[in-house]
C-alpha cells in the first residue's frame, strides 16, 4: 500500500481557456474591432438573422463573421454571397466534434481575417443551449437568439446561458399567430435569471426587428466610426 | 457534452500538478450556477484520464452552494433555484457570491 500525500492546487479548470480568450480580447481591442458572441441552440435562426443583417448593414458598418459548426461549411456558404470576412471553424478536429467555440478554436479562425477591416466581428457558435456560455472566446458582447418555437420555460431550464446574454433576440415571432407560445410568461422567465436584460422581437423571415438589432450594433461603435 | 473539454482541462492541471507522480484522487469544487452534470463529468474523466498520470484516479466532485448578498437590505442568504431571491427580504437584486466556481481544489498523489 502506498502512502499518500495530498497537494493543494486551487486552479480553475477554464483558466488556459480565460487567458487566452483574454489574448484573443487583446487583439481585438488593438484592430478597433468589436466582437459579439452569437448563441442560441441548433435552428434558432443565428444565420438566416445575420443574412437579413447584411443586407440591411451593408456599407453602414464593416461586419466581419467568424462561423463555428461541428461539421460543413454550410453556413459559411449562406453568407458568402455579401463578400465580407468570413471564416468557418470547424469543431470536429476536437474530441469527436466539440459543441461549442473555445478561446482556442476561435484564434485558430483568426489567421484568416484582417480584424483591421472589421469593426464588428460576430462569432456564430456551434448551435447548442448549455455548452457555449460556459467558453469565453474573448468577446466584448454576448448576444442570444431564442426562437418562440423553443417554449417559454427554457431560460429556467438552461440558466446559464441566458443569465449571461447581454442582449436576446426573440425570433420567429412570425409564427407566434400558430403557435400557443406566451410571450409574457417567457418574458417573465427571462427577467427571473436575467434582470433587466435587452431584447428585440426579431423576425428574420419578414424583417420585423431587424432595424433595431442593427442599430443596437451601431450604437456599439465609438461615434466617430459612423461619421 | 461539454463536461469533455471540462475533464479535459481539469485532466491535464492535474497531470501538471502530479510532476510525475501517481495520482489517486482529484478533487474539485463545482458551484450550484454551473451547469455541469455530475455524472457526465465523472464518465468524461475516466475517459480522458486513460494514458495519463491521472489513469485510474477518483474524482471527487463537491457542490458549492450559491449564496448571494442582497443590494436591497444587504443580507445574505442561500440561493435555490432561479428566480434567485434574497432569503431574507425576497428581492431580487442580487450580488452572487459563491456558486460559480469550477475549480480544481486539490490531489492526492501516491508517495515515492
Amino acid at each position: 500500500m502506498h502512502r499518500t500525500a495530498v497537494k493543494v492546487v486551487l486552479e480553475g479548470v477554464l483558466d488556459a481557456n480565460d487567458a487566452l480568450a483574454r489574448a484573443n480580447r487583446e487583439r481585438f481591442d488593438q484592430a478597433g474591432t468589436y466582437v459579439i458572441n452569437l448563441m442560441s441552440s441548433p435552428g434558432a435562426g443565428k444565420t438566416a438573422l445575420l443574412e437579413r443583417t447584411l443586407e440591411r448593414l451593408r456599407g453602414n458598418l464593416r461586419l466581419g463573421v467568424l462561423e463555428g459548426d461541428v461539421q460543413t461549411t454550410l453556413d459559411a456558404d449562406r453568407l458568402a454571397r455579401f463578400h465580407i470576412p468570413l471564416v468557418q471553424v470547424n469543431t470536429d478536429p476536437g474530441f469527436g466534434g466539440e459543441c461549442h467555440l473555445d478561446a482556442n478554436m476561435v484564434r485558430s479562425g483568426l489567421s484568416e481575417l484582417s480584424l483591421r477591416d472589421i469593426d464588428i466581428l460576430v462569432i456564430e457558435n456551434v448551435g447548442n443551449l448549455v455548452c457555449p456560455a460556459e467558453f469565453k472566446v474573448g468577446e466584448d458582447a454576448r448576444v442570444m437568439v431564442y426562437s418562440v418555437t423553443e417554449g417559454e420555460e427554457k431560460p429556467l431550464k438552461y440558466p446559464l446561458m441566458f443569465r449571461s446574454a447581454d442582449l436576446v433576440l426573440v425570433n420567429k415571432v412570425d409564427l407566434l399567430e400558430h403557435l400557443d407560445f406566451d410571450m409574457e410568461q417567457f418574458l417573465g422567465n427571462l427577467e427571473a435569471v436575467n434582470p433587466g436584460v435587452s431584447r428585440i422581437l426579431t423576425s428574420a423571415r419578414t424583417g420585423q426587428g431587424v432595424e433595431e438589432w442593427c442599430s443596437w450594433l451601431e450604437r456599439r461603435l465609438p461615434a466617430q466610426r459612423l461619421a | 457534452m461539454h463536461e469533455l473539454a471540462i475533464a479535459d482541462s481539469v485532466v491535464q492541471i492535474a497531470s501538471r500538478h502530479a510532476n510525475g507522480r501517481r495520482i489517486t484522487k482529484v478533487r474539485v469544487k463545482v458551484g450550484h450556477l454551473r451547469q455541469v452534470v455530475p455524472s457526465a463529468l465523472a464518465f468524461s474523466f475516466e475517459l480522458v484520464a486513460e494514458g495519463t498520470p491521472v489513469e485510474g484516479a477518483e474524482l471527487e466532485m463537491e457542490e458549492v452552494p450559491a449564496v448571494g448578498v442582497c443590494r436591497e437590505c444587504g443580507v445574505e442568504s442561500r440561493l435555490g433555484n432561479f428566480p434567485l431571491q434574497c432569503g431574507a427580504c425576497g428581492g431580487f437584486d442580487l450580488e452572487v457570491l459563491r456558486g460559480e466556481e469550477l475549480l480544481v481544489e486539490s490531489l492526492e498523489l501516491e508517495e515515492v
